[in-house]
């Protein structure tokens, strides 16, 4: 495992725990988790909450605790029915190389980092949105080695975390695994490190807003 | 969505007498009715609950896994947003999906009543807001290694803890808390929350963690 050090704020995790947050983000936390074993355990410690408040939700029934049929959950074992929910939440196995994408962002993708379908953007910049609900977007982002992401500011949260590569604003650096999380008043000019071109996936709740004339225009096509 | 019971004070339920709602009939075959004595709900006999189902298919153990757990999950959902006939339909679900799922748990890294509550939370997600759920990738592939009992037996007492702490709080943020995991207050309505009680049982998972990471070298 690679040093992580920008990890996920407590309140994604608590948001991620109880099932809030917009599928968008979800998709970056869980990629996240699958590189980092320290917010694996941080959010051990916010579903333990969820767990708490499931033990004592017959505190919250005035006494009333609603029956559920035992024979039909016995005949919903019988006819096998719950196989597809188990098939499809049961733990996905872990890539066994290392340089492949986690698991839970190839589904998205359908597949490795070369399954990706990049778009043009601009200045050498490649995009691929992927798809979610649309309480959110989360897109991948190319950007080659040494070249500047479009100077941008952001409406709402932005959250991108690194997956290959890394990207340096006025403020910190982002290694793989690193997550950075924007909000409105961030105004700052990420740029790709020399050597390995950066891939990033990056999720916001509003649309990105370019500062710069050409991409004002092209924003619509470029559907962010 | 959320009645207002769940703002108003604490009922004064007793723990242990409340009513269940559910009483398992056992019109089947080999699926007995089972009481459950109100000493016996701790966590402790929940995963021991988990293992019989795991390793024997024991009904018996899954009719009283059900009686205690069901109407909660039932109670989460309803609380949740969901009508009845959903809450029930998505409850039998919960439930059967515990069936078949026994052998993922793992007792080192959370509870019985933790492993029901994301279960839960991942079928609230998909009947109610319709949308998928991006899981971490599992740290295992292959037979899931036996939990060592020492670290199974602390993350109990540390959850014993967080239950107790969480109990402590100050009423209005442990209302805020529960509204937020029972749905009721979007992403962004979502204080940044300082005080929880996290830190310890944060390190027993790492611990466990470590130990797995260990163990798949
Ligand atoms: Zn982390």
């Amino acid at each position: 495992m690679n040093e992580i050090k920008h990890h996920l704020t407590d309140k994604i995790l608590l948001g991620y725990a109880a099932g809030t947050l917009p599928e968008a983000f979800s998709l970056v936390v869980a990629t996240h988790i699958s590189m980092c074993d320290e917010c694996r355990a941080r959010l051990g410690a916010f579903d333990a909450i969820g767990g708490t408040l499931l033990e004592s939700s017959d505190d919250l029934m005035d006494g009333n605790m609603p029956a559920v049929d035992f024979d039909a959950t016995l005949e919903r074992i019988e006819a096998g029915s719950g196989d597809e929910e188990a098939e499809k939440s049961a733990p996905i196995e872990a890539p066994e190389s290392a340089s492949t994408l986690p698991v839970a962002l190839q589904n998205y993708i359908g597949g490795d980092l070369d399954a990706v379908k990049w778009r043009p953007v601009g200045m050498g910049v490649r995009q691929a949105i992927l798809k979610t609900s649309r309480s959110a977007s989360v897109r991948l982002l190319h950007i080659p080695a040494g070249t500047a992401v479009p100077d941008h500011g952001h409406h709402g949260t932005e959250m991108t975390i690194v997956l290959q590569g890394a990207f340096r604003d006025e403020f910190d650096r982002f290694g793989p695994g690193d997550v950075e999380i924007a909000t409105e008043d961030l105004e700052h000019t990420p740029v790709a490190e020399e050597g390995v071109d950066c891939i990033c996936l990056a999720a916001t709740d509003a649309p990105l807003k370019f500062n710069g004339l050409l991409q004002r225009i092209a924003q619509p096509f470029l559907k962010i | 969505m959320l009645t207002g019971a769940l703002l108003n004070e604490k009922p004064d339920a007793m723990p242990g007498l409340a009513p269940h709602g559910v009483q398992p009939e056992g019109k089947r075959k080999g699926f007995q009715r089972r009481k459950v004595p109100a000493d016996v709900n701790t966590d402790t006999h929940w995963v021991e609950i988990v293992a019989r189902i795991r390793q024997s298919q024991d009904q018996a153990a899954f009719a009283e896994l059900f009686q205690h757990f069901a109407p909660r999950v039932k109670a989460f959902l309803i609380k949740s947003g969901a009508d009845a006939g959903m809450a029930e339909e998505c409850a039998q679900d919960v439930m059967a999906t515990l069936w078949r799922k026994a052998h993922l748990f793992d007792p080192s890294r959370a509870s019985v009543a933790t492993w029901i509550f994301t279960i839960a939370r991942n079928r609230r997600i998909d009947m109610l807001r319709k949308e998928r759920r991006p899981e971490p990738d599992e740290l295992t592939w292959g037979p899931a290694p036996e939990p060592d009992a020492a670290d199974v037996m602390e993350l109990q007492q540390e959850n014993n803890r967080l239950a107790e702490a969480m109990a402590e709080l100050p009423e209005k943020q442990r209302v805020l808390i529960q509204k937020a995991y029972f749905g009721d207050l979007s992403h962004s309505e979502i204080a940044e929350q300082t005080g929880l009680p996290l830190g310890t049982i944060k390190s027993r998972i790492r611990l466990a963690l470590e130990r797995l990471r260990h163990v798949m070298k």
